[in-house]
This record gives structure tokens, sequence and C-alpha cells, in this order.
């Protein structure tokens, strides 16, 4: 709990993503002005952790973990699918608290609900680009917020695939 | 019988927390002994990030709670091949995890390399994280050129650092002793130079734009060595796309406008010969490069004869981490410079996997190696059938030589006598820089 006073300031501010996206081409140079205001708050998942207080609020999603296993999470509009991950005990890490300095919650966004989502920032983008197993359906959990329009959203984690044994030896029973 | 299984990890590192993390997750018997060689945990996250990526930090937060779980044990100021050795280690414990990073760096081999104010930019960053062993370093910046060697983002990390206002740097945990050093540096151009093209820099994109974006300095190239990148975007890798992209555009409009206070100088396809001067650096000879190869990704640099030499009065070299061999019984590939598994050792992070890779890279393998150690466990590949004295053993036998060692608790003492320094001059934290003063600090 040492830290948490210190990270929790930088978390809660967002940055409203519809109008200054630039998908994949193109760059922008300049930093445009940003609107910066704070909604919805993130108090590092505490939000999420409260269950949806009528059905008009729930919002269903599907995780697909790196063995294929389908979970199914009833949400609620607003929730953050990090934070919302976390608290269902997906593998999803966010080692940097959702403050947009990691990729540890690199996800797949299957289907149409792909195109539904607000364009990401510039910084995202950035973010993505180092991403190990890259796609094109590729986001941050952090960076999806739970609406209406994305019910039945399915978010896949992604596989790693790179063995670990730098020398391909794998140690057998002794 | 079968005993509670005792795993020691050799490293505090995002490698040696992320494994412990999935050990626990995945055994609720394991007993996890997490060892440093410094007093301090968190490794490169403590002393490699640098310090205006406070954000980048946060997993600190987690490795914590992994810390403070009951089955783990945090054991600091024991160096693996110093203070005890791997065999002793093997003995008290049913397995051991190497996750000891890589605290060495490559060099050139070229000459000149140790004349005054060449500086390896592993050991820059350790000065200015307050890394207890690079406290000695007296960077001179009274000088107006600085040559990098090197185009990764640790090459950005220390151009960054250098360029950047002092009244931004402050409000860092940067140390006092490398901000009074830093507010009388007079470097006014920071010279990032590589061997290969602009699709072979190893930066990436974000660190890259905030040089870009960095206020009162401009980021220029050689026109001519920007010529054609545009047209062969379309072909590249979506990782490549918009980084190349950025570069295209920046190369572009700072064409005219060099009129700012600092510069910060990308200068492609240029491998150093030589390192000038007699006693400090006045220069680097570079040989002009020029690629072959139709592959971007396969292109190499040959030198075509010409020479070019760029006036400096520091050299930082930022060619990559290395991994040691650390205790003789470590399984060592001498020329990947990594460690190897066996059968009861695991390894993780960058000695397992050589020094690259964002954090997630580590975190992903990391995970896996946890995910192995618990299986092996279960299926007794690991035997676990005889009991082990772990950290009784150790500790018995460190504190018997005099050994002083720390755990969990003397680092929440020595974090709060840091974040209470700091909050009295405007900063998230003022390091502690001495194994000493921290000893001290918990005894």
């Amino acid at each position: 709990m040492l830290f948490r006073s210190l990270a929790s300031g930088i978390s809660t501010v967002k940055l409203v993503r519809a109008g200054l996206l630039y998908r994949n081409l193109v760059v922008n140079r300049y930093c445009p002005a940003r609107n910066l205001f704070q909604s919805p708050v993130l108090h590092h998942g505490e939000f999420e952790w409260t269950d949806p207080k009528s059905e008009d609020e729930v919002v269903n999603i599907t995780f697909i973990d790196k063995e294929g296993k389908k979970i199914d999470i009833r949400g609620k509009v607003g929730d953050n699918v990090l934070f919302l991950a976390q608290r269902y005990g997906i593998e999803m890490e966010g080692a940097c608290e959702g403050s947009l300095a990691c990729t540890t919650c690199h996800v797949y966004v299957e289907g149409e609900h792909f195109d539904k989502l607000p364009s990401p920032q510039e910084i995202e983008e950035d973010l993505l680009d180092m991403a190990p197993f890259l796609k094109e359906n590729s986001r941050l959990g952090c960076q999806i917020t739970l609406s209406k329009e994305l019910e039945g959203l399915c978010l896949s984690l992604p596989k790693i695939t790179r063995n670990f044994y730098v020398d391909g030896h794998k140690p057998k029973p002794h | 019988m079968v005993s509670l299984p005792k795993i020691a990890v050799i490293g505090s590192g995002p490698a040696g927390f992320y494994v412990t993390q999935q050990i626990l997750k995945r055994s609720k018997e394991a007993r996890v002994d997490v060892y440093d060689r410094l007093p301090v945990p968190f490794g490169l996250v403590r002393y490699g990030v640098a310090p205006d990526h406070q954000d980048v930090k946060n997993c600190i937060n987690q490795f914590t709670k992994t810390a403070k779980n009951q089955n783990v044990r945090f054991i600091g100021n024991v160096q693996l091949g110093r203070d005890i050795s791997l065999e002793q280690m093997k003995d008290a414990y049913h397995s051991v995890v190497l996750a000891y990073g890589a605290d060495s760096d490559k060099t050139f081999g070229i000459p000149g390399e140790s004349l005054k104010n060449v500086i390896s930019a592993r050991t820059f960053v350790g000065w200015y994280n307050g890394l207890p062993e690079d406290q000695s370093l007296v960077p001179d910046l009274n000088c107006e050129d600085v040559v990098v060697l090197g185009q990764g983002n640790v090459a950005i990390d220390v151009s960054r650092v250098l360029l950047k206002s002092i009244d931004v740097l402050k409000t860092s945990d940067i140390t006092e002793n490398a901000l009074e050093v830093l507010s009388k540096s007079r470097v006014k151009r920071v010279h990032l130079v590589g061997r290969r093209g602009p699709n072979h820099g190893m930066f990436t994109i974000k660190e890259f734009r905030e040089m870009v974006n960095l206020p009162n300095v401009t980021t220029i190239f050689r026109p001519e060595q920007l010529e054609g990148l545009e047209t062969a975007i379309p072909s590249l890798k979506r990782q490549r796309v918009r980084l190349m992209q950025l570069i295209a555009d920046t190369g572009r409009k700072n064409l005219t406008t060099v009129e700012c206070d600092k510069l910060f100088k990308v200068l492609f396809l240029r491998s150093p010969l030589e390192i000038l001067g007699t006693d400090h650096v006045s220069g680097v000879k570079f040989s002009v490069n020029k690629l072959e190869g139709n592959d971007i990704e396969s292109q190499h640099a040959v030198p075509t004869g010409e020479n070019e030499t760029i006036d400096c009065g520091m050299v930082l070299r930022s060619i990559g981490y290395r991994s040691r061999q650390v205790d003789t019984s470590v399984p060592f590939d001498t020329k990947k410079c990594v460690a190897l598994q066996q059968p009861g050792l695991y390894c993780a992070g960058w000695l397992a996997n050589g020094p690259t890779g964002v954090i997630l890279t580590t975190m992903a393998e990391s995970f896996l190696v946890g995910e192995k150690i618990a299986k092996d466990i279960d299926e007794k590949i690991i035997d676990t059938s005889q009991s082990k004295p772990g950290s009784e053993f150790i500790l018995k036998y460190l504190h018997e030589k005099g050994v002083q060692t720390t755990d969990f608790s003397d680092w929440e003492k020595i974090d709060a006598v840091e974040r209470d320094r700091g909050s009295k001059i405007g900063k998230p934290r003022e390091k502690v820089t001495s194994v000493r003063e921290m000893l001290e600090i918990v005894s």
C-alpha cells in the first residue's frame, strides 16, 4: 500500500480519445490540443469490484485465455477491461496499472467489436508497436471501457509461443 | 513423506518477481526465497528504468504484494558467487531459479575505449539512478558535444537525460548528485550514432517520439540519409511503419529549423574505428558505411572506405548489456552470454534470453518459467521427497560469515527514508546510494 498514494494520481486522468486519432499510417507531428477530463475515474479497480446495479448496466463479455478456454464475465457500463479482468482472475497483468507505460494488458478484440471501439490514442498505438505478437486487432485492455454497444465483446489473450529454452534444451526427469 | 517445495530465486528484478508470482499462483505449497545482491529489491525497475518514466515503475506495487505473500521471503545483500555459492544454494533448496540479469556490458574493442570520459551507458544510467557501485563515476559534462554509440532505448534514455531541462528532471527520482552535475552541463548537442540505417534503429517509437517532442530540443537527421525512406514504408511490418513515418516527418519538418537551444542529431551508417584523444576523449573516428542486401531485416553494414570524425568531449557506449557467469557452476554459454537450464536449475529474464525486450517479454517468459516449475513440482520432476533447510541454512551460514542480510521490512524502512527525503525537495524519493548507509538505516 505504500506505493498507492503515488500511483493513484496518474491513472485517474483519461484522455478523450475520439477525434484525435490516427490509425496506422498517419502520424501527428505535434501533440494536438488534448481535452483532458476525468471520467470515468479509476480507483485501481475499485469501481470494477462493484456489481451492476440493474440489468440496464450489464455488459456481457468473454475472454479467451491462452489455452483457448472461454470465460464469460458479467461486466457493466464504465468498467475498465484491465481491472475487470483482474477481478475475475483473468491473466492480464497490467504492470503499469493502466498508466499507458507498458504493454502487459495486450489483447485481441475479436470480430466486429474491434471497429466499435473508440480509436486508440497515439500513445496506445506507440505502445502496441512494441508489443510482441502484434496483430491488426490488437488493443490494450486498460484502454477499453465497457459500454452497451460492446455487449458480447470477445477478447483473446495473446498466446506466448516463444520457447523460453534459448538453446532448445528441455530438462528431463532425473 | 513429501516436504514443502523450497525454491530460491536469485535476483529480485522483474524476472525474479514474475517467476515468483507465477509459482505462488500455481502451487499452494511452494516456499520461495527471493535473493538480491543489493539490500534493496526490484533490480532494473529501480536502477534501470529512467527517472522520468515513473509510471513504468508501477509494477513495483504488484512485486510488493508478491514479496509480502506469506510464502515468500526477500533476502537482500547476498551476492551469488561472492557470499554464497550456487552449489550451496542447490543443496539448501529443491530448486534454484537464476534471474540475476545482465550487469555488465559489451565493448567495441577499438582503440581509445579506455580514455577519460568514455563511459558505458549502463554505468551512466546506474550513476543517475543511484546504483551504489556506479556512484564513484564523475562524468565530465564540460563539453558541448556528446557522442552516443548505439541506437537502442538505453541510448535514447541517456540522450534525453543529457538534453532534458533540469527543471523537469528535478521532480523525478534522479539523484541529487546527478542533478548537481547535470545542472552545470554545457552539453548542447548529442549525436546518436548507429552502424546501420533508419530501418535498423533499435529504439522504439514511444521513446523516439518523446525526444521529438522534447521542449527546447530539435531532432535532426542528415537529409540524404532519409532519402527513399517514405517510399519503402508500405512494404514494412506494422511495428516499423509508424516509426519510419515519424522519422521521415521529423526529418522534413526540421530541415531548416535549427534555431534551438539544443540538438539531438541522429546519424546512421557509421561504425566507430577509434576514439580519439590523448588522455581525455576529443572525438570519434567513424567509418562511413553502406548497406548490403535487399531484405531490410538482414541488411548489413559494410565500410565504404571513407571516414568521418566527430569532435566531442564525452562518449557514451550503448551497444547492449551483458550477463556474467557470477559463479563457476552457473551453466553458461560464453558466446551468447546467457545462462542455460539444467534439471532443477531454471533461468529467467535477461540472463536466460539475452538483454533485450520490453517488460512484457520478460513477464511472459518468466510466467512460463514459473508455470514450468509448478508443473515440475506436481510431476515430481523437482524431487521434494527429502526436506531441505532453505533460508534457515543459508542465513545461518551468512550470519556466521558476518554478512548482514536484509528482509522486506528492512526495504520498507529504507523506502520510507527515501520518500521522506524526497518529499522535502519535491521528488518522489531521494535514493540512498550507498550499501553502507542502507545497512545503517536498517540496523
